[in-house]
């Protein structure tokens, strides 16, 4: 990737980390780990790989994105007001009555949303329902999906694993946020996913694994997945959960945390730090 | 002793019932810190199961523990213990007649923050539906942790409804408590307020207050269990005031109102009012704006019950 790009990257993945601390924060208690855990795979795609603006959001050949994992929708939503898709202004009003941005992603309220989620374990299936309609109609677009890790627990996520590569969906390109944690405990702890690239490969996926904060290696990776013809594909992010904030950083609290006003003024110092140095 | 929050008061209850009985064991699926059940697992180890993000995985393994033996419970918030292991606890719990005892957090406009995906209105309804099954919803502490002690040895399934955060005392310690017998909370001869859980009761002895202003004299009863419902006390108040409000944090369809109005239409056809839920999802908010929204409060209370005394007799 081009110096000059990658620095427009990371700059934009800079306000979207910025963004989710000081929505979420302005609220005082919201899910921060698995929000922060998806920056750079949300930024690589809206800001590089994906076929979707405000211009085409009505469009059906543009490409989609299921956040299965619809707890992080306020990292969603940082991207598309990054994107236009609504005033930044609107990120702070998350979670209040009336709002359009509630905690978890609704294709009904949020312009840019393209699927409802938060009854996790859903949404690959519905990923691949999008992926066969826009196949049928000769769409040549793709379909994204991101789950959890823990999400993965849920057995309709194997019941669509075993679905996309029946149906060869290669227009599928799904993601795991594998930051090694459930709510309860560590993922390995709660329930072992042992091996996960090997689960997807006996499912007939192809399957990559990557750094899931590198946004250079998360853009190569959806380079590789767009050469696959006949399959569909589960890019595995190894990722850290509340990363970039450092009272969420790796922690298992930082899943729905509250989060006061100093502490929130504190990682917002420590992120316009960060936003600086860039520049 | 003061009030203690209700997820407390629900962990307390199993390790005092464990304490006693190595049958009772607990499930979990990943919301074993939101349900308050930490302690549980640290004082239990052996008979704790934290099924992961697979609800419905964990309701018929406990359907299996409870074949061989073992007295369950398992755990989600409602919506996913009602409407996610739906068949499997209608099949390997309650037509196989295991004795499992499922209990769903967050019921209705108490998943505040969680939104519209997390909002069960419509648990009681699709458990009303299992033949035999009770279904109760404690108002405080003090009931709760009197009926899930009754409820572990209840010989069929059951199903909690609980508010899991906030802590409220109604009653005094030592109250006793059956599965099945509605408490009555305030005596009253113009109008009975029916009310069930944690959010309405409180609202509805609020309503019972402002009426009294208006020298309304309402009675309000806790109806704590709301299958089987009791048709004992349901239709002595019906006599006694000809004018029977329910109140609940649920659908109006299917719910508990309903399942009052039903019985009353057969036995003793009576003015009715349903506070609850009209035909509407859920959406995100504070408890504030979501009672408001809802129409679930005192003030909405004491309106619909002027209104009905209004109409009656005419
Ligand atoms: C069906 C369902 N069960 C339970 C929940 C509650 N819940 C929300 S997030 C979560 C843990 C998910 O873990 P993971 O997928 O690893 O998320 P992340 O670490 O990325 O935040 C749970 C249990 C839910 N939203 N949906
Ligand atoms: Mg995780």
């Amino acid at each position: 990737m081009e110096a000059e790009r990658l620095k427009r990257l990371e700059a934009a993945a800079r306000q979207v980390r910025y963004d989710i601390v000081e929505a979420i924060g302005n609220i005082g208690i919201g899910h921060f780990g698995g929000a922060l855990s998806i920056v750079e795979v949300l930024t690589v795609l809206y800001f590089s790989q994906m076929n979707a603006s405000p211009a085409n959001a009505k469009d059906p050949g543009r490409d989609k994105l299921v956040l299965s994992k619809g707890h992080a929708g306020p990292a969603l939503y940082a991207v598309l007001a990054q994107k236009g898709y609504f005033p930044r202004e609107t990120l702070f009003t998350l979670n209040q009555g009336g709002t359009s941005l509630p905690s978890h992603c609704d294709r009904n309220l949020t312009p840019g949303i393209d699927m409802t989620t938060g009854s996790l374990g859903q949404g690959l299936s519905v990923a691949i329902g999008m992926a066969l309609a826009d196949r049928m109609d000769g769409r040549k677009n793709r379909i994204f999906a991101i789950i959890g890790d823990g999400e993965s627990d849920e057995g309709q996520v194997w019941e669509a694993a075993m679905a996309a590569s029946q149906y060869g969906l290669s227009n599928l390109i799904a993601f795991t946020d594998y930051n090694k944690m459930n709510i309860d405990g560590l993922t390995s702890e709660i329930m072992n996913l042992d091996d996960l690239g090997a689960k997807w490969r006996a499912f007939n996926w192809n399957v990559l694994r990557t750094d899931g904060h590198d946004l250079e290696a998360i853009d190569r990776a959806i380079d590789a997945a767009r050469l696959e013809s006949d399959r569909p594909t589960m890019i595995i992010l190894d990722t850290i959960k509340g990363k970039g904030c450092s009272i969420a950083e790796g922690k298992l609290s930082s899943h729905n945390m509250a989060i006061s006003k100093e502490q929130k003024e504190k990682a917002l110092g420590e992120l316009s730090a960060a936003m600086g140095e860039l520049s | 002793m003061s009030a203690r929050d209700m997820r407390d008061a629900y962990c307390e209850a199993l390790v005092e019932l464990a304490e006693e009985d190595e049958r009772i064991v607990l499930l979990e699926a990943d919301l074993m810190g939101a349900n308050g059940t930490t302690a549980f697992k640290e004082k239990f180890p052996k008979r704790f199961f934290n099924a992961g993000v697979a609800e419905a995985n964990m309701v018929s393994m406990a359907a299996g523990l409870a074949v061989c033996g073992k007295i369950p419970f398992a755990a989600s918030f409602a919506c996913f213990a009602a409407r996610r292991a739906y068949d499997q606890f209608f099949i390997s719990v309650n037509y196989a007649r295991a004795k499992v005892n499922l209990t769903g957090t967050d019921p209705g406009i108490s998943a505040v923050f969680n939104g519209g995906t997390h909002m069960s209105f419509e648990d009681i309804g699709l458990m009303r539906g299992i033949p035999g099954l009770v279904i109760y919803e404690p108002a405080d502490d003090i009931s709760l942790k009197a009926l899930v002690k009754e409820a572990a040895y209840h010989p069929g399934p059951t199903y909690l409804r609980l508010h899991r955060k906030g802590a409220s005392s109604l009653y005094a310690q030592g109250e006793e408590f059956r599965l099945g017998k509605a408490k009555v909370l305030r005596d009253g001869a113009d109008i009975a307020i029916l009310a069930t859980g944690y959010l309405l009761v409180p609202e509805a002895l609020k309503a019972a207050e402002l009426l009294a202003g208006e020298g309304i004299d309402a009675a309000v009863i806790d109806l704590h269990t709301i299958k089987p419902l009791d048709e004992e006390l349901v239709l002595h108040y019906a006599k006694k005031t000809g004018a029977v409000m329910v109140c609940e944090n649920h659908q109006v369809a299917t719910g508990v109102g309903s399942a009052v109005a039903m019985f009353l239409s057969e036995n003793l056809p009576t003015r009715m009012q349903c506070i609850g839920i009209r035909d509407e999802f859920g959406q995100v908010g504070d408890l504030a704006f979501l009672k408001q929204r809802f129409g679930l409060n005192a003030d909405r209370i004491f309106h619909k019950a002027r209104e009905l005394l209004g109409r009656k007799g005419e």
